[in-house]
């Protein structure tokens, strides 16, 4: 028995070795990320707002994410994480999976244009935040942040950082799958 | 010396020395009271560890900047907190509420003072038993080895 005891350091030094293996493996494939905040908003309605559209004459509200499951992707031309996964939002918006909106978050609308003329409009709608009111309303901490909002209007999902193929497909699609699934039910 | 003291002390002053100042007036000294507790009370949902009034992130001006509009506003603390907690959850309160999902941080501390109190304990009991074995007598097979091994040096 004495013996045992001191391999106690050892044995937790394994399991601590162990845990801190697991955690960074998680965070390096992209499944885990300590930064990434809890929204509060998960399984809310998406908060009301009556707000210019970037590429129309009428402002726009929050009917306009009822009636069909939506992205909403917040992004703005002082973000480079934006122009990163913009290629990505320009790819998902022409395969028409599902319908992405954008709220051009904090920005000057008239970059918002060129940026869209340039780079290629993803977006089906975007909404103008100039003030970052809506932002706030949604728990935004920066962007690119990323929504998933339902049919009903309530928010299901949010992903802080850049979107690619790969996170679209771990942590999108499945919960697009899911609330398919719940439709047909 | 003075000097070592001196850097000891500087170690020892809290971080929030170097909070941001925004140039916000107010109407009285207790709104100002009230927005400086709760810039110090909020933690900025960007940062990893700081509260609202140590952050230059954007994020944290604009909620220094909401606040200072709900005080403005005639709102009381706890509808200020109330709003925060609506949009950034648990995350943005320093003293977070106590949920199932809050206990470990409520109790986990209390819960680690206990394991080292039993550890600290066990490891007393333990010192309290090899004195008392030291301090017995002898037993006669003992005593007869000693005799011996006494009796050995002195040849």
């Amino acid at each position: 028995m004495g013996r045992l005891k001191l391999f106690i350091p050892l044995f937790v030094f394994l399991v601590l070795a162990g845990l801190f293996f697991a955690v960074e493996t998680e965070v390096s494939e992209g499944e885990y990320d300590p930064k990434a905040l809890p929204s509060a908003l998960i399984g809310q309605p998406f908060p009301a707002f009556t707000l210019p559209a970037l590429l129309r004459e009428d402002p726009v509200d929050e009917s306009l994410l009822k009636g069909k499951v939506s992205i909403v992707n917040v992004w703005a031309t002082w973000c480079p994480t934006c122009l990163f996964e913009h290629p990505f939002l320009v790819d998902l918006s022409e395969r028409g999976e599902v319908v992405v909106f954008g709220i051009n978050y904090k920005d000057n609308p008239d970059k918002a244009r060129e940026w869209l003329a340039a780079k290629g409009n993803p977006f089906a709608v975007n909404i103008v935040d100039e003030s970052g009111k809506l932002g706030l309303d949604l728990g935004v901490t920066g962007a690119p942040e990323t929504f998933v909002v339902d049919k009903a209007g309530i928010v299901r999902m949010r992903y802080q950082g850049g979107l690619d193929e790969t996170i679209w497909q771990r942590r999108f699609v499945p919960l697009l799958e899911q609330i398919a699934a719940e439709e047909t039910l | 010396m003075r000097l070592g003291f001196f850097l000891l002390w500087m170690t020892l002053l809290p971080p929030a020395a170097q909070a941001v100042v925004d140039a916000y007036q107010f109407d009285s000294e207790a709104d100002r009271r009230r927005y400086n507790a709760l810039i110090d009370e909020l933690r900025c949902p960007k940062c990893q560890n700081q509260n609202l009034a140590g952050s230059d992130a954007p994020i944290a001006q604009d909620l220094r900047s909401e606040v200072y509009r709900m005080i403005q506003a005639g709102d009381s603390d706890q509808e200020i907190l109330n709003f925060m907690h609506r949009r950034y959850g648990d995350f943005v309160l320093y003293r977070p509420r106590l949920t199932l999902e809050t206990l470990a941080l409520w109790l986990g501390p209390l819960l680690l003072v206990a394991i080292g109190g039993l550890i600290w304990w066990r490891l007393s009991r333990g010192v309290e038993k090899s004195e008392a074995v030291e301090s017995e007598n002898l037993s006669e097979t003992e005593q007869a080895r000693l005799k011996a091994l006494l009796e050995q040096r002195d040849d």
